[in-house]
């Protein structure tokens, strides 16, 4: 036999492909997007399709202007896109939701680089430039179960009320953004990703953690906090984004920590009610910082410099 | 806290296959085999050869010498070009198929240390896991400046597919086990610990039985995952200690041997024949009769292949050695050398798409020395060389592991192994 074809090794690889990750967390999704469409109508499921579409056109566009092979097929602008509706109002007019896509994909992915370049969570950005842009729309939050919006009675978040129970809050049965209401679906995508082993789950466990010791440390209701707001949807989606976060188990675990203090500083000392978007921003901001910080160490590795002439066998 | 490994399939097909042995008519024996100063030819072009017979050797200590294989006349001598684009050259024997021993071949007078390293020097004996170390220069280290407590024999066999070393451990027990006593009994080593995965629970069992009330010799199971047979995860996962950047394993009073080498040894002594055969398993997608052969080194790959039937219009990719850490060849006339174990036909590889690294983390959850697969790429692509150097490539032993979890599908291993040589002095080349 000959011209055979000749690789480096290793000769064999896993089944896991970046399409294949990125198939897992659409799948963790699915709880959250059914809840949304349980809680707020057909109109939450709309809004999910809306984002979608637009990320993954905004995506085929930026390909072609950029001159580059097409990426929509690693499906990282479908996950940008239903993480992007969940963080958006039930009402929020759908030419708002394809600006929202736009920041995500174009600016904040595209424009730096693509997939595994951005510095921030494209969706984390995108909500909250809707939010500073079109605050009233963005915060125009409206009671569970009333479908036909000329009923739809205006409401506010727990965070403001300070007063649902924490079944409502577990189930969603709260004003908020179509995926933050229900805690329960989210952690069932967060447990699925963990059992899958997409995640890992020390950043949640690190946000959700320090969330509720900060909590209790200044008298408000450590189990309320976490439920309530954006929180979960956070710490499990947004917060495990693999490019914009730390790569190794210390980093993730500072990642985490840092999110669930900042959450809780806007929250309890700023005028906002609400501090999940900024505090995962900001920690996207260090995260070159902390993997600086972090790095993993080598086995056997010698401080000084190597001497010459080791002999490898 | 234990050093980072994957599960990958066994694919052990030929575990239950007894050893065959596999007789050629013509062998092309490559005059460097194994790590070393290539050797210069002893013999010349028609001459009448041996089984046994020297006919390779070189005056540099870090070297090893070759052996005929089999007895017969000389034809020639050729080339080949192996897969990491080395010419060697090679001594063409036809065999007479009488496989006639050199009559100077006899078993060796050992009674002391020295005696010892100079019979496994001349032996041939080179480390049969596939590194190919040179066996007596790693038994001559100092026993005053490195003294050694524990000899470790490795038997994890951690690579998919392969299991000669396995049938050596089931056919040849009693030669592995006289030969780590002859070992701990030369070199003065305290204790012996034979280390299996425990995916071969009959080589444990009949290891067990054999050396109880032996208090020196252990058999340690190890857990089946990859790369369990890397030196220094063998010796971590066994004693737990550490191997230093750049330190030889006798620096922590311990020596490694692969299972078959201590054979091997055991063989020589009683004997006196030299290295001239090796186990080898045949198997893979294309191979419809998967075997292990005892096969005379220098054997053409391609009998062996066709000994096995294999399908060659299917066959895509060749691999000596194995799935993680083999290599490529180009066609299928190469030698089987000393540190072959197996040879492996597969169809075209399916390639998933390679996309950006997406940081998942995978490759830095892999490395079972705790490198920074990614990270490295990173710092190669920008030709970082101080990043580099911070990031230990050198320590990457090409295992594979990171190449092998990457979901973007990146050449990871093969792009630290060029970080390696960026790292190397420019005056080596």
């Amino acid at each position: 036999m000959e011209n055979l074809n000749v690789y480096s090794s290793p000769h064999r690889a896993s089944s896991r492909t970046t399409q294949s990750v990125m198939l897992h967390v659409i799948i963790a999704l699915i709880p959250a997007i059914v809840a949304a469409t349980i809680i707020f109508g057909l109109r939450a499921l709309m809004l999910v399709l809306v984002t979608t579409a637009c990320s993954v056109v905004w995506e085929a566009l930026c390909c072609i202007v950029m001159k580059k092979k097409t990426t929509i097929d690693d499906l990282s602008a479908v996950v940008t896109g239903i993480l992007l509706a969940l963080n958006l109002p039930v009402t929020l007019p759908f030419w708002m939701a394809a600006i929202g896509s736009f920041v995500s994909i174009c600016v904040v992915k595209e424009l730096f680089g693509g997939l595994g370049k951005n510095f921030a969570n494209p969706a984390i950005v995108g909500r909250i430039v809707l939010m500073l842009s079109f605050t009233s729309a963005m915060t125009n939050w409206v009671q569970p179960f009333y479908y036909n919006d000329a009923d739809a009675v205006a409401s506010a978040t727990p965070l403001v009320t300070k007063s649902e129970d924490y079944l409502d809050l577990l189930l969603g049965n709260c004003g908020g953004t179509i995926g933050e209401v229900c805690a329960l679906a989210i952690l069932i995508g967060g447990i699925y990703l963990v059992a899958v082993k997409v995640i890992s789950p020390v950043t949640p466990l690190a946000f959700l953690g320090s969330v509720m010791i900060f909590s209790f440390l200044v008298g408000e209701d450590p189990v309320y906090q976490i439920l309530s707001g954006g929180v979960m949807l956070g710490a499990v989606f947004m917060a495990t984004d693999y490019v914009t976060t730390p790569v190794t188990t210390l980093g993730k675990l500072i990642f985490g920590i840092g999110c669930g203090i900042i959450t809780c500083v806007i929250r309890f000392y700023c005028s906002m009610a609400e501090g999940v978007s900024f505090a995962i921003l900001f920690m996207n901001i260090v995260t070159p910082f902390i993997d600086m910080a972090t790095k993993s160490r080598p086995f056997g590795a010698k401080k000084a410099e190597k001497k010459a002439g080791g002999a490898d066998d | 806290m234990g050093l980072n490994r994957i599960f990958i399939k066994h694919s052990k097909n030929t575990e239950n296959m007894p050893s065959e042995r596999f007789l050629p008519q013509k062998v092309k024996i490559p005059l460097s085999q194994g790590m070393g100063a290539p050797n210069a030819p002893l013999v010349s072009v028609d001459e009448e050869v041996f089984v046994g017979q020297k006919i390779g050797g070189s005056d540099a200590a870090f070297s090893c010498p070759i052996h005929s294989s089999v007895s017969g006349k000389v034809t020639g001598f050729s080339e080949y070009l192996t897969s990491n684009g080395a010419v060697v050259k090679c001594v063409d024997i036809e065999s007479d198929g009488k496989f006639t021993p050199h009559p100077s071949i006899m078993p060796p007078q050992v009674t002391n240390r020295e005696e010892f390293i100079s019979a496994v020097k001349a032996s041939g004996l080179v480390g049969l896991g596939g590194a190919g170390f040179p066996t007596h220069i790693k038994l001559n280290y100092n026993p005053d400046e490195t003294p050694v407590d524990t000899l470790i024999i490795n038997a994890a066999e951690c690579e998919p597919y392969i299991t000669s070393d396995y049938r050596e451990m089931i056919e040849n027990t009693d030669g592995v086990l006289d030969g780590v006593r002859t070992v701990l009994k030369m070199l003065g080593i305290e204790k012996a610990i034979i280390a299996v995965e425990d995916n071969k629970p009959q080589a444990i069992k009949t290891l067990r039985e054999k050396t109880e009330g032996e208090s020196n010799i252990s058999i340690f199971p190890l857990r089946s995952s990859y790369p369990q047979g890397a030196e220094k995860v063998i010796i971590y996962n066994t004693v737990k200690r550490v191997v230093k950047e750049g330190e030889l394993p006798s620096s922590v009073g311990v020596v490694v041997m692969n299972v078959s080498s201590a054979a091997f040894i055991n063989s020589y002594l009683k004997t006196g024949m030299p290295l001239i055969s090796k186990r080898i398993t045949v198997d893979g997608e294309t191979v419809s009769e998967p075997k292990n052969l005892i096969v005379p080194i220098g054997t053409v790959v391609d009998d062996l292949l066709k000994f096995c039937k294999t399908d060659e219009e299917k066959t895509k990719r060749l691999i000596l050695g194995g799935m993680m850490m083999g290599q490529c060849a180009h066609d299928s006339f190469l030698p089987i050398t000393k540190t072959n174990n197996a040879v492996l036909a597969f169809k075209e590889q399916r390639k998933d798409k390679q996309t950006a690294c997406i940081r998942c983390a995978s490759c830095i959850n892999a490395c079972p020395l705790g490198l920074m697969p990614c990270e490295i790429e990173k710092a190669y692509k920008s030709g970082d060389l101080d990043a580099l150097k911070a990031l230990k490539v050198n320590l990457c032993m090409n295992c594979g592991s990171c190449t092998y979890v990457c979901p973007a599908k990146r050449n990871l291993a093969e792009t630290n192994q060029l970080a390696k040589r960026l790292l190397m002095p420019r005056n080596k080349g």
